[in-house]
């Protein structure tokens, strides 16, 4: 057991409870809360990874920015009065087909050869990262804030009051 | 550093929890929700095979945290649309439940 | 694990037991010493002396979602700029450039939900 297992474990159960209680919570303020905890999870799996300017970016748009407006959003659309049901009819196939899907993906990764973890990983630097997504990755990049602009631009169309519509 | 496979299994089951979420859920936000655990389990297998399988110096070079920077940017502006698509249901059918969604089902 | 990793995300480990115990701490605090006494005022949501009226879960209003989309994108934006403060003095122009049409590109938007009175408070 080192000490990297021990807080993989541990970040790993939090990631696995927080998003066992987003898809089976019975109260929506519980799951978008039990999202939240799954999300700092894997941003401190990011971090047991070498990953640190992701769990940055998970920190603060996942953690911040998307729960804010999950959240929001629940509050924008009260649901009727009393116990409202939250799942479907097609529960227990979904289950059965979701567990099917863990036994296939959980075989294949036992069964594949994967090579042996590296002993002495170089820490990824910040300004590395920086010039291979500036440099290599420069068209993505502006592609992205295209796409940005049409998602902000199409929100706004979306959500505003249509003509005659009270407001 | 452990082996890749406690990263690959533990995206899997996250994976497979979101699928579960996404079939069994009506509340479209709740659904919605399910779908960023499907991209997180996602994210998780991008950066760990990026951190564990590229060698240094290549042209691929943190091609896994690329990736996910990305997915994180997009996944971010699909929110933003599909949460505005929702909140325009809920004002003309003043409802969230995707099995009450078909006016246009055959 | 190198070294120096390790050692640095020590610090945070260790500042996010502290932060986590402060606050469990606070909590264990009022729980013990404040005085209790059970009543059906405690269970409504203003303690303010005049009954509530409506329900406690406030519905917001659509366009407030507007600035909550407008929050995201710009947030975003703000990820971006941290890892090209890193290196735009050390690596030309056109990296500066790539930044300034990036910008732009999102400051057209502001524009539009301007234009468009997305961000008049009425």
């Amino acid at each position: 057991m080192t000490t990297v297992l021990v807080f993989f474990f541990i970040l790993g159960g939090m990631a696995l409870l927080g998003s066992v209680g987003t898809v089976a919570s019975r109260n929506v303020v519980h799951a978008a809360l039990s999202l939240v905890l799954a999300l700092l999870a894997v941003a401190g799996l990011f971090i047991l990874l070498l990953a640190e300017f992701l769990a940055i970016v998970q920190v603060l748009i996942y953690g911040g920015a998307i729960t804010i407006i999950l959240l929001f959003a629940l509050m924008l659309t009260r649901t009727r009065e009393g116990p409202v049901r939250l799942d479907n009819a097609q529960r227990r196939f979904a289950l059965i087909g979701a567990g099917a899907a863990f036994a296939v993906l959980t075989v294949v990764i036992m069964v594949s050869d994967w090579p042996a973890p590296i002993d002495n990983p170089v820490r990824p630097g910040f300004s590395r990262i920086s010039e291979v997504l500036f440099q290599q990755w420069a068209i993505p990049f502006e592609a992205a804030s295209l796409v940005l602009l049409v998602a902000l631009i199409g929100a706004i169309v979306i959500s505003r009051p249509e003509k005659g519509e009270r407001d | 550093m452990i082996n890749i496979e406690y990263y690959l299994v533990l995206s899997a089951a996250i994976f497979c929890i979101g699928v579960y979420g996404v079939l069994a859920r009506r509340n479209a936000i709740l659904i919605l929700m399910s779908i960023e655990l499907m991209l997180q389990a996602v994210n998780i297998n991008l950066i760990a095979f990026s951190t564990y399988l590229i060698p240094k110096g290549e042209l691929e070079e943190h091609l896994g945290f690329i990736f996910a920077i990305f997915v994180i940017t997009i996944a971010a502006a699909e929110v933003g649309l599909a949460l505005g698509i929702i909140l325009r249901l809920y004002r003309n059918r003043a409802s969230v439940n995707v099995d009450e969604v078909n006016l246009m089902k055959w | 694990m190198p070294e120096q990793y390790s050692l640095e995300y020590t610090a945070v480990l260790i500042i996010t037991i502290a932060g986590i115990g402060m606050v469990l701490a606070a909590f264990f605090a009022s729980m013990i010493l404040a005085p209790r006494s059970k009543s059906e005022a405690k269970q409504i949501p203003y303690e303010c002396g005049i009954p509530p009226t409506g329900q406690f879960w406030a519905q917001l209003h659509l366009r407030y979602y507007i600035f909550a989309i407008l929050f995201l994108i710009f947030d975003i934006e703000a990820i971006f700029l941290f890892p090209w403060a890193i290196i735009f003095r050390s690596s030309g122009a056109v990296i500066f450039y790539e930044m300034v049409l990036f910008i732009a590109i999102l400051f057209f938007g502001l524009v539009y939900s301007w234009k468009k009175g997305a961000l008049r408070w009425r």
